[in-house]
């Protein structure tokens, strides 16, 4: 080759010589040529970031070959042939969409850069999203581009095509007759437009049947309205109306949501200086959830024992006036909790609020309705809405479709989304069901049910097709499609008109004669008005006045809830990493560590430190979990605070059928959750004796050090409202002056940078991790290299427990690099790689680093990363198109941290200077980590603008930087956790 | 046995000097002919579409802005897109053969593979509409384009060459309306109107990493 | 001479060269080494090192193509086996020119037998020490580009001469080339001998380019005599100089461990600590490789018995030093860091530290250790480990818990890390062995001066008795 080259360059003059090499760049022969020079190098030539290393071997190959050889190679400049309206090369578009999960819908903005979706914000319009997005959300991108999921038409594995599959149905649904034999078992949706299709079919086929099942379902919770109002009701809480909550068993901060409106609200009654009275949360759990972590008191019950805690707390609320009966015996210490707990809430009638968890019975919802009533806080702090979906016995209806599917009365089964084989009950073998019957599934990526079907339908992602969903207060979305589907899936909305037998079968034209009819009139404007603004006027669901009987309720209460059985019980929760198994392909999300574990790339069996000692397991030992006959193993993972003979287990793990990110990454416990314990209910556990690696991102619980047993400060400061106040009113204290060694920068001048965290508002549910990944082109480097240490992670979530180990206090950290203005790294890297910007910001130029390292182990928060290897060396070329084109993509031997999203400071800058060179505004710039944050815990601008929100926060009693002492002098501060404990339990 | 003649010291001092001088005089010469000025500059691509930005920009006086239409509102300077060039050729010219591509692109919607001239050196964030709107004219790094019959690259755009302008503008700040003006000098040195524009503007370009590198 | 031959351990003090050897004796000796074939020893132990110099090659290769993630770093141990090698390494490159420089300054006549080997060891020493600051970046190209401060029209940057690690570039090189110098220069007449003996028109080639023309007259004895001085004078300072900067990486950053300004000084005792172990372990060797008993004496491995006893505990006050200070900081993240290096997960590796330098010298206060070699040699190599101990203990124990709890770690090295330090021993050895074959592993001349003066001595002794 290199001869070739050299001939080229012999025989020709300098510029005919370009036309040569640009034929030679661009020939597969040269490609395997550099191949073969530089195995390491030319796999790096595919991303985008690290051409300069392609310019480096071709430098390198063609040195030899003399001297015009050292240019670069030839690259193609290729315009549109016809405009796009509104496309600008280079700048990116912005469309609302709305996405829904488990039934739950929250608006988004995707930002499109050259047509790619890149990027996930949440819609300040939308009621459940408020500009917020949590963790899922913002990996939603990922699955878009996920190389593995399900891509073809198949028949049986076969491959076949859209118009077969409707020829056979054609022919298939005249057999239907009046539908007898057939079944749609759907995941649960919020769509208007289905929901018109589904009265549609039911009218073709009257006697078939449509469920719809989500494996995380909110059925309790409508269930218990019915069973206090006697109909199906959801209740919305107006947290930042509540003075006094009182969670049972409601994770309502973190998955017991899946949006990000409570932790709005919620989080707006913790922060002192807003001079609003701190809201007081009592928390009554058995997992410690991250809701359980912001609580100010907290009880460890197990789920089964919630009901009885349930009755005593109406009790001592005294809300029918008869006598109550608890079950079983809460101990003195539960009393005593109870009783301030009460009191409490009584204490501010109107202004508190009884949230009762999803997986609690619908018992404890009729009593936390009754209780809310007692306390006048319905219609204050608690309002009803009909349900945005079909409520209704969920599990009594798979029941049924199982039993017909066995006795062969179901010919044709149609499943439009989810993944039911994998997530159904575990009753009936599911497997086996799905051959009784032509099974046509619809699924995102080829799962376990995809497997077990007779037609294999690519199902459409959210952000490639036109839809409509709910809110669950009924405020209704238009679901735009951001890009083509990649791999020509549709949508169960496209699936079911087929099914209605509808003439137009787009989901454009289903979705667009639905609101069409709804508007009549003016429906052109009002249509392009929900596109532009994501949600619908007017749709939200009128307030339903709800009165319960209490002395009738209480009685059938009273009459369903029996005593929980001692002994061991599982739990099931939704999961960080997969929610319900639907993220399970996804790198992302198992890579961010669970909040509470910081476990990563598997589920564990979560158990408290006495039960641990009491089944003789410690972290990684294999359990075996049994009930009703059925077992699973999943290894047990110690977390203090958990509940004494409880073990909590999370879905989604384990997928058989999965991609290749997810396949066989962690353990399935589905096959253990039957009807009878749905969400929580006996089981035994026996320790195997086999070990299983768990890989966490923070080996070590707390501030207080081994060896010495002395706690660490200046880290995570903490306060009562009572110490706060005292600060706040003798004001911060003074930084004592530091001599430095090197001269300083003028930070007097324009803008200058900070940040402020804010400890008190901070839940830690991982939204600002993922937003950052998905913003930096923040590789992902697996299990394996996570357990040597080496994840990417620019801003991480440190979690401290403190006090007691059974029952302790935990707090969250966000650390990202702080910006020090005396940085330790910089005055240590030899090649300036990393230097302080004018504006206060410690730059890292990749270009520059050569990868001592040296700043790394100078650094005291342990904030940089480095690229210990080419982590982005297999990414499939799809996967590569949601990189953020604004960031570089980094090789290996670079050292990489945050650096306050200076992509999104120099675009805003470069927008105020063509705007005419005007100031940029306070809040103009947002950080990713900011955007996606649902508690608003972070803070961005320029300190040097006493107006600025943030220079305000830094001049707040409880502000503090980390590791003040070391005199580095972070543009990052944090704002000290003030928790708002009831003086009667301390 | 001898081996050394007696000469042999004078010979092996002079061998020793001549190797020291000409490894000095190679690594100098390296220096320079690897430097950007040689290796960048001059780059002259052949383009699928023997375009005259002469002829266009120079002869016709079309204004830059008319084609490269994103040049104030993006990063990117935009190649136009074909239908810009149909504009005008579905009449000028509609049956020149050199322009076939043009018209097939334009028929089959197919892009035109433009070589790419000016490329600046990886992990670089350049943005024209920070320099365009500020009063750096299009001249100040791609030449007298209105005189290039083929596009050829003028400056090294090398880190060094972009900080010589960073740290002293003055030179080539111009008002904003003129920057498509490449033919354009005012009267007296430049130098003392850019000064008076920075002052008037409050333009002060940095020069630390992350302006340009993220 | 029948009333000579009397115990030289009885006497205070025998002889540097012993065995009644005469002028020509010496040369023969030595050159015959050179000129001999190679004894089969000689044969077996390169078949040992070449091989593992080829693991060094391989490691490095793989190390280049895939990246640092190949070696057990991760965060927190940003620096894991790869500057710990390299302190240790360099720290043996102190006992060479030490041993020349200094000693030759002090006129420390007992120096002449061993000071040539010693300072091939250092320059060896610094070759494979220099590998590691190169190659633990796993870009090395980038890393030689960018850490010389070449005037780059191309960026219009320069290095960060804050950096420890550019002062260590600079150092480094420097005391290379010095010593480099120093050890040719003090070669030259020797080379010139070999010519001289030489047979083939060959050797006679080679030695005769070597030795730049040396003739041994009056003139050119006092030019070299000027230049060797000289050269003695410039590098003694470099002996102190390179260690305290390698020192300073750890000194001026501000991890508890690292930050302290004791490390200077107790790194340079360190340093000649090592050296002196490694050139008793190489001695010992090719005493008993080539037979040298009568010009590497008792009275040598004696004497570097001593200052390996000297250093030890100067090492070993320093050890105590750092405990008492971290107390008496009463900073919270120092007494922590020291604590935990004793009891801490990385105990086994600070009490081995402890066992071999501080414990395993102190045999040296009896006469039996100092003049027996296979006490000697066990405990030096004792020291080789003990030291290298000492640096993994300083960089992996302080880097492991540092200042957030949440982000500690433990470091594990991989078989990369292993191969490559392995790799180090036989490049280390390969070019040793080397030179004992084709140079003259002990300064002919200065013996001959030695022995002159010795033999004058003995003259006025005994009244000229025969």
């Amino acid at each position: 080759m290199n001869e070739l080259i050299q001939l080229n360059l012999s025989s020709q003059t300098g510029r005919k010589y370009w036309r040569s090499l640009n034929q030679l760049a661009d020939t597969p022969e040269f490609r395997q040529w550099v191949e073969r020079e530089f195995p390491e190098g030319a796999s790096e030539l595919l991303d985008s970031g690290s051409r300069r290393t392609l310019l480096k071997l071709m430098a390198a190959g063609f040195g030899l070959a003399g001297l015009t050889a050292c240019r670069r190679p030839v690259e193609k400049i290729l315009p549109l042939s016809k405009g796009v309206e509104g496309y600008v090369h280079g700048r990116p578009l912005h469309y609302a969409t709305a996405m829904e999960t488990c039934g739950i819908a929250s608006g988004l903005i995707v930002e499109c850069n050259d047509g790619r979706p890149t990027k996930v914000e949440g819609n300040p319009r939308h009621p459940f999203s408020l500009g917020a997005t949590n963790a899922f959300q913002q990996a939603a991108i990922l699955d878009l581009y996920d190389p593995d999921r399900a891509r073809q038409v198949q028949k049986q594995g076969v491959k076949s095509s859209w118009a077969e599959f409707e020829s056979w149905w054609l022919e298939q649904s005249a057999k239907l007759g009046d539908g007898s034999g057939l079944r749609i078992l759907s995941a649960r949706s919020t769509s208007p437009s289905l929901e018109a299709l589904k009265a549609e079919i039911a009218k073709k086929y009257p006697q078939s049947a449509w469920v719809e099942y989500e494996p995380v379902s909110f059925d309790r919770v409508t269930e218990g309205a019915r069973m206090a109002f006697g109909q199906a009701l959801v209740p919305h809480y107006r947290f930042e109306q509540a003075d006094v909550i009182v969670s049972l068993d409601c994770d309502f901060l973190g998955l017991d949501t899946l949006s990000a409106q409570p932790v709005k609200q919620f989080a707006a009654r913790r922060k002192p200086e807003d001079g609003r009275e701190l809201n007081r949360l009592y928390s009554i759990e058995s997992n410690f959830t991250i809701t359980g972590a912001m609580a100010d008191h907290r009880m460890r019950a197990r789920a089964s024992d919630v009901a009885s805690v349930a009755l005593a707390l109406a009790r001592e609320l005294n809300v029918s006036g008869a006598e109550l009966n608890v079950l079983g015996q809460n101990s003195g210490r539960q009393q005593k909790f109870l009783a301030a707990a009460a009191k409490d809430l009584m204490a501010h009638r109107g202004r508190s609020l009884v949230v009762a968890g999803p997986r609690q019975p619908a018992e404890v919802h009729a009593l936390a309705a009754l209780m809310n009533q007692a306390l006048g806080n319905t219609g204050q702090t608690v309002v009803y809405t009909r349900p945005p979906f079909a409520a209704g016995d969920t599990l009594g209806a798979v029941k049924k479709l199982a039993e017909d599917l066995g006795a062969g009365r179901v010919s044709t089964l149609v499943v439009l989304g989810g993944n039911p084989v994998f997530a159904l009950p575990a009753d009936a073998d599911w497997n086996a069901l799905f051959r009784k019957a032509a099974v046509a599934a619809l699924t995102f990526d080829e799962n376990e049910t995809w497997k077990a079907a007779l037609w294999q339908l690519p199902e459409a992602h959210p952000f490639e097709t036109w839809g409509d969903v709910r809110a669950l207060d009924g405020t209704a979305s238009i679901q735009q499609p951001q890009i083509q589907p990649l791999y020509g899936g549709r949508s169960a909305l496209e699936i079911a008109a087929l099914i209605a037998g509808r003439e137009q079968r787009r989901g454009y034209d289903i979705v667009r004669s639905y609101w069409a009819a709804q508007w009549g009139a003016q429906a052109e404007q009002k249509w392009k008005k929900a596109l532009f603004e994501g949600v619908i006027d007017g749709t939200q669901f009128p307030a339903v006045e709800a009165k319960a009987d209490a002395p009738r309720v209480l009685a059938a209460v009273q009459g369903a809830l029996k005593p929980a059985p001692a002994g061991i019980e599982t739990v099931f929760y939704p999961s960080w990493h997969t929610l319900d198994g639907r993220f399970a392909n996804n790198a992302w999300m198992h890579e961010t560590p669970d909040p509470m574990t910081k476990l990563v790339w598997d589920n564990a069996a979560l158990l408290s430190p006495a039960t641990a000692k009491k089944l003789g397991v410690k972290d990684g030992d294999m359990l075996e979990l049994s009930a009703g006959g059925r077992q699973v193993r999943c290894p047990a993972l110690v977390l203090p605070g958990h509940a004494d003979d409880s073990i909590s287990l999370q879905l989604g793990f384990g997928r058989s059928a999965c991609g290749r990110v997810g396949r066989g990454v962690g353990h399935r416990v589905e096959g253990l959750r039957a009807a009878a314990n749905f969400w929580f209910g006996p089981a035994e556990a026996r320790k195997t004796g086999a070990t299983y690696k768990l890989v966490t991102t923070q080996e070590h619980h707390t501030l207080i050090e081994p060896i010495t047993g002395l706690k660490r400060h200046n880290i995570v400061e903490e306060f009562s409202l009572e110490e706060y106040r005292h600060r706040a009113e003798h004001g911060k204290h003074e930084e004592h002056p530091a001599t430095d060694l090197f001269g300083g920068f003028d930070y007097s001048k324009g803008y200058q940078w900070g940040m402020a965290i804010d400890l008190s508002a901070c839940i830690g549910c991982n939204a600002c991790m993922v937003a950052c990944a998905a913003e930096n082109n923040i590789p992902v480097v697996g299990k394996e290299q996570v357990a040597k240490g080496r994840e990417m992670h620019w801003i991480r979530l440190d979690r401290y427990f403190s006090g007691d180990e059974e029952d302790p206090q935990a707090v969250m950290q966000p650390m990202a690099c702080v910006q020090c203005e005396k940085a330790p790294c910089e005055s240590v890297c030899p090649v300036a790689a990393t230097v302080h910007s004018p504006e206060g910001i410690n730059e890292m130029a990749y270009n520059r680093c050569v990868g001592t390292r040296y700043c790394l182990n100078n650094c005291p928060y342990k904030v940089r990363r480095f690229n210990f290897l080419n982590w982005n060396k297999d990414i499939p070329e799809i996967r590569k198109m949601v990189f953020n084109p604004d960031v570089t993509v980094r090789m290996r031997g670079v050292m990489e941290k945050c650096n306050y999203c200076v992509q999104r400071i120099e675009e805003k800058r470069s927008q105020a200077k063509a705007e005419g060179r005007r100031p940029i505004r306070d809040g103009e710039i947002v950080t990713a980590c900011q955007q996606a944050c649902p508690a608003d815990a972070i803070v961005f601008g320029n300190i040097n603008d006493p107006e600025s929100r943030v220079a305000k926060l830094k001049q707040q009693a409880r502000d503090y930087s980390a590791l003040e002492e070391l005199n580095t002098k972070p543009r990052t501060t944090y704002l000290a956790r003030v928790r708002n404990p009831n003086p009667e339990l301390v | 046995m001898t081996v050394f003649s007696k000469q042999f010291d004078t010979k092996l001092r002079l061998a020793a000097g001549a190797v020291v001088v000409l490894l000095g005089a190679g690594g100098a010469i390296a220096a320079y002919l690897f430097h950007p000025r040689q290796i960048d500059t001059g780059y002259t691509p052949v383009q699928p579409v023997p375009y005259s930005h002469k002829l266009h920009a120079g002869n016709l006086g079309m204004d830059c802005l008319y084609c490269h239409t994103t040049v104030a509102q993006s990063n990117y300077a935009a190649v136009p897109m074909t239908e810009v060039c149909m504009n005008c050729h579905v009449r000028v010219k509609e049956k020149s053969p050199k322009l076939q591509p043009v018209r097939d692109s334009y028929a089959s919607g197919k892009p035109i593979p433009w070589v790419k001239v000016h490329r600046l050196p990886d992990y670089v964030y350049f943005n024209h509409r920070a320099h365009v709107t500020a009063g750096v004219s299009c001249v100040s790094c791609h030449g007298r384009v209105d005189q290039m019959v083929e596009v050829r690259q003028v400056q090294p755009l090398s880190m060094a060459w972009c900080l010589e302008c960073h740290r002293n503008p003055a030179p080539h700040v111009r008002p904003p309306e003129l920057v498509t003006k490449l033919d354009w000098q005012p009267e007296g040195d430049p130098a003392v109107l850019g000064a008076k524009l920075i002052r008037e503007k409050g333009i002060h370009p940095p020069d630390n990493c992350s302006a340009c590198h993220r | 001479m029948a009333d000579l031959a009397i115990d030289p351990r009885l006497e205070l003090n025998p002889p540097l060269v012993q065995g009644g050897m005469t002028y020509s004796d010496v040369t023969g000796k030595i050159s015959s080494i050179v000129e001999g074939k190679a004894p089969k020893q000689w044969w077996i132990a390169m078949a040992v090192a070449v091989p593992l110099a080829g693991l060094l090659f391989l490691c490095l290769g793989y190390l280049v193509a895939t990246g640092i993630g190949v070696w057990g770093n991760n965060s927190p141990v940003g620096w894991g086996w790869d500057i710990t090698n390299f302190v240790w390494w360099i720290g043996i490159g102190h006992a060479g020119t030490l041993i020349s420089a200094i000693l030759f300054l002090f006129r420390q006549k007992w120096r002449t037998s061993i000071n040539r080997a010693a300072e091939a060891m250092t320059l060896f020493a610094v070759a494979c020490a220099a590998i590691y600051p190169l190659f633990h970046t796993g870009r090395p190209w980038r890393a030689a580009y960018w850490l010389f401060p070449l005037p780059n029209e191309f960026l219009h940057m320069w290095q960060n001469f804050r950096s420890p690690l550019m002062w260590d570039v600079f150092a480094v090189s420097t005391y290379g080339t010095v010593s480099a110098l120093f050890w040719f220069v003090g070669l030259v007449p020797d080379l010139a001998t070999l010519r001289d003996r030489s047979t083939t028109p060959l050797r006679k080639t080679i030695y005769g380019l070597l030795s730049l023309g040396w003739r041994g007259s009056a003139t050119q004895w006092r030019h070299y005599e000027l230049a060797y001085l000289l050269l003695a004078g410039l590098s003694t300072p470099l002996v102190l100089s390179v260690h305290s900067i390698v020192s300073f990486d750890f000194a001026t950053s501000l991890l508890p461990g690292w930050h302290t300004t004791i490390f200077p000084p107790y790194f340079v005792a360190g340093a000649v600590f090592s050296g002196f172990a490694m050139v008793v372990t190489l001695m010992t060797l090719a005493r008993w490789i080539y037979g040298l008993e009568n010009l590497i004496t008792m009275k040598h491995l004696e004497n570097m018995c001593k200052v390996m006893l000297a250093t030890g505990m100067i090492v070993g006050f320093a050890y105590g030093t750092e405990f008492f200070i971290a107390w008496y900081s009463n900073n919270q993240y120092e007494r922590f860091i020291f604590l935990n290096r004793a009891f801490g997960p990385y105990w086994w590796a600070y009490w081995s530290m402890i066992t071999c330098n501080v414990i395993a010298p102190q045999f040296f206060w009896f006469r039996k250790f100092r003049t027996s070699i296979p006490a000697m040699f066990v405990l030096s190599i004792f020291i080789n480990i003990g030291m290298w101990f000492e640096r993994f203990v300083i960089i992996a124990t302080s880097l492991h818990r540092d200042f957030l709890p949440s982000s500690w770690g433990y470091f594990t090295p991989t078989w990369v890390d292993i191969g490559t330090y392995l790799g180090t021993f036989g490049l280390f050895l390969t070019l040793f062995l080397l030179f004992l074959r084709f140079l003259p592993s002990i300064a002919i001349s200065e013996v001959k001066g030695v022995l002159h003066q010795q033999v004058s001595a003995g003259h006025a002794a005994h009244g000229g008795s025969h």
